[in-house]
């Protein structure tokens, strides 16, 4: 018994050692390797590059609190938006804080009191970093955008318009950081 | 709801039924030990690893053989990761700089990847370097996954072997399925990922100055290999603490369309590779459409909560759908869709943060855990865990219509349906126990982040979760404690375990057993007469089980909910 055990537990930790060397670091590697020469930019954080500087990456999202922006929803990764505290607010359906907080955010955005402010707006998102806002939330802050920017409504209709995707089996949706630097680009009124 | 929504969910599982007899076909060669085309490239590697570590593949093994050497192979590599995890700060690819985890929660992290449960007390990319994100975690990845499907296949042979006293060779299923199946799907399937976005580099993190000119630092990482792996292979772990609510985890409809086909694709397959080495395929079919009526039942009612949303926020001025704690690119539909597949099939990978659902939404994710995991299941226990209800079902029906107790050509006898109630009733004793104690002490008191009959169900959620092996978690649930550490730890441990080592004592003695001919005094197990007993059987055990738990959580919950009290 004892030797059979002896021998047991050998190919048990051959066996793991082996496994572990094939798993954990070969295959993650070489990955790493055809990831890094087939797709360069994806495999490292799809960023976006301005002017020698990296200002954000396509995937993941940035806070947006201007008023000159389109605002992005409420963030509960870190203090809003951080990179290395992705989470959401796990408040549940019956929580007293989250009422609080939805009930502030909407006297903030609420430009008149029938107004009906669409739901992804005063909403945290699961991650903490959602790029996206649904076109609803983004047509619904076209007005202030427009009177903060002295342009034409819509312009910056047609603006939004532009950047809204409808995926295949997906949600439609429009980036914000897309947005919000295609708005840069717009320029004054004329 | 929406039409594009049950566009997506029906879909979905057409995809998946289309996909069903070539993967089932697949999984039975492999069940076989039969040469598959990869075995040209993958076959000298398999030859080398069985001579380093001085196992004969073709030496068959009985139940017991099989379960002592899953069992040392698992501690092995327990104890590896505890090591890794441990010795963090001192070793190589740490960019961060990160230092070790304390005991408690090296203890839980490495017995969370390997019962294939993956819950996580720690914030990846806060906490965890590459290494220990690689050759500490992704391991167990494969390989728990690997025991799950070698498992299943011992209990396969139980019911399709007559009078032989072996179940197969531990080493050789294990070591065929990760190099066969788990090992090049994941390489193709991560090349994907990162062509639609999802990192894969060996850099740390990168800082950005954002638009508005503020700092931003982005966690990065080998995200995509760890992640194909953490779906196909049902584990769940995340790179990231939001796991694939995370951008980089899952930057599209499309990725999540494929995580969720990946999450379910292998359980679809195992119930084709059971009828096939059962020799009725029909009996594989039957369980299927036990296991997507069910699916299909939670899907319905969890999409239905989520996209009528929350008529506490309603009364504030804020119709429509619950958006709390999801993504824009997953809305309701894809995040509901993603709860129930994710809980049906012990993955416990998320899209959307569970604790911010609605009651009765939440309530269809941890009952579906509380039913034993077995709604397509993780992959390999999935199938397992079914079949030791078939055994009850085939009892209960043997009592109440006088029928002889058979399945699939083998008798069921006391002794097969005295394990199936052991193995069945761990679930029960440890949640319901575990959840008991936590809600009277101090510890257990202090986890919850959510007050009233929401913060019971997140101490009732994370012991279920635990024991089922899924991983999920509402996840206000403080559970970084050496409390939470240690008891999940042990919910974990046992919730893998004593129920594997009753089910291999069944399938060595159905092995033993003669084949019994269906006569005319069988129970047919394939018609929807059968279907509907499993179900049957399934809902009633789960309920009468956990409805009184479930009353006084989410219920509670939802009474309060739509009555708009908050606390």
């Amino acid at each position: 018994m004892g030797k059979t055990l002896t021998a047991a537990l050998r190919s048990a930790i051959v066996m793991a050692l082996l496994f572990a060397l094939l798993l954990g670091l070969i295959y993650p590697l070489v990955l790493t390797g055809f990831g890094q020469m087939l797709f360069p930019a994806q495999a490292n954080g799809s960023l976006v590059v301005e002017q020698g500087r990296v200002i954000g990456s396509t995937v993941v999202g940035q806070a947006f609190v201007s008023e000159r922006y389109f605002r992005s929803r409420p963030s509960a990764a870190g203090k809003g938006y951080d990179g290395l505290a992705s989470s959401g607010s796990n408040l549940g359906p019956t929580s007293a804080a989250l009422a609080e907080r939805v009930r502030a955010d909407l006297a903030s955005y609420r430009t008149s009191p029938g107004s009906l402010v669409p739901p992804d707006l005063v909403t945290a998102s699961a991650s903490g970093l959602d790029p996206d806002l649904s076109p609803e939330a983004a047509f619904y802050q076209v007005p202030r955008i427009a009177r903060v920017r002295s342009l034409p409504e819509p312009r910056v209709r047609a603006l939004v318009e532009a950047n809204v995707r409808r995926p295949l089996l997906g949600e439609p949706h429009v980036n914000l950081l897309a947005l919000n630097r295609a708005l840069d680009r717009l320029g004054p009124a004329g | 709801m929406t039409a594009q929504g049950w566009i997506l969910i029906l879909v979905f599982v057409a995809i998946l039924l289309a996909l069903t007899r070539p993967v089932g076909a697949w999984l039975f060669a492999l069940y076989e030990g039969r040469r598959t085309p990869l075995h040209a490239l993958l076959g000298p590697v398999e030859r080398a690893y069985y001579r380093a570590a001085g196992i004969d593949p073709a030496k068959e093994q009985g139940w017991r053989a099989y379960a002592v050497h899953m069992l040392i192979f698992n501690v092995a590599l327990l104890v590896l990761t505890y090591a890794v995890l441990r010795a963090q700060a001192l070793l190589p690819l740490n960019p961060q700089g990160f230092g070790g985890l304390s005991p408690d929660l090296a203890f839980n992290t490495a017995v969370s990847f390997t019962t294939n449960t993956n819950w996580q007390s720690y914030g990846g990319e806060s906490t965890l370097s590459n290494l220990s994100q690689m050759f500490g975690l992704t391991i167990h990845n494969f390989l728990s996954a690997a025991t799950g499907i070698a498992l299943a296949f011992a209990m396969f042979r139980g019911f399709a072997r007559k009078e032989t006293k072996t179940v197969g060779n531990f080493y050789a299923d294990a070591t065929r399925i990760t190099l066969y199946l788990l090992l090049p799907v994941c390489i193709v399937y991560a090349l994907v990922l990162i062509a639609c976005g999802v990192p894969q580099t060996l850099d740390g993190a990168i800082d950005v100055t954002t638009l508005e000119g503020a700092r931003q630092t982005l966690a990065l990482g080998p995200v995509a290999s760890q992640e194909a792996i953490k779906m196909l292979g049902t584990n769940g772990g995340g790179f990231f603490n939001a796991n694939s609510a995370h951008p980089f985890e899952n930057p599209s409809a499309f990725t999540n369309l494929l995580q969720m086909l990946s999450i379910f694709v292998l359980g679809f397959g195992l119930t084709s590779a059971f009828g096939r080495a059962v020799g009725d395929r029909r009996q594989g079919w039957a369980i299927l459409a036990a296991m997507v009526l069910l699916f299909l039942a939670g899907t319905t009612v969890a999409y239905w909560q989520e996209a009528a949303g929350n008529p506490v926020l309603h009364q504030l001025g804020l119709p429509g759908a619950n958006m709390e704690g999801k993504e824009v690119r997953f809305g309701a539909a894809a995040s509901a869709l993603f709860a129930v597949v994710t809980t049906a099939a012990s993955c416990g990978a998320v899209n959307a943060m569970h604790d911010s659902f609605t009651a009765l939404g939440g309530l269809v994710p941890l009952f579906n855990m509380q039913l034993g995991e077995v709604v397509i299941g993780g992959v390999g226990a999935g199938i397992y865990g079914f079949l030791l209800f078939a055994i009850l079902a085939v009892f209960v029906a043997g009592l109440m219509v006088g029928r002889t107790p058979e399945y699939v050509g083998k008798k069921i006898e006391a002794r097969e349906v005295k394990l199936a109630v052991l193995a069945i009733a761990v679930l029960p004793l440890v949640i319901l126990g575990f959840t008991a104690l936590a809600s009277v002490t101090a510890a257990g008191l202090a986890g919850p982040l959510n007050k009233g009959a929401h913060g019971f169900s997140e101490i009732l959620y994370a012991f279920t979760s635990a024991v089922a092996n899924n991983g999920s978690a509402f996840a206000g649930l403080t559970a970084n404690t050496p409390f939470y550490n240690g008891l999940l730890g042990v919910a974990m441990w046992v919730g893998r375990f004593f129920i594997i080592v009753p089910m291999l004592a069944i399938a060595g003695s159905l092995a033993a057993k003669k084949g019994v001919p269906a006569g005319p005094g069988s129970l047919p197990t394939t018609g929807p007469l059968w279907v509907g007993l499993l179900i049957g059987i399934i809902l009633i055990l789960g309920g009468l089980t956990f409805l009184p738990g479930l009353a006084l959580g989410p219920i509670a919950d939802h009474l309060a909910m739509i009555r708009g009290q908050t606390f």
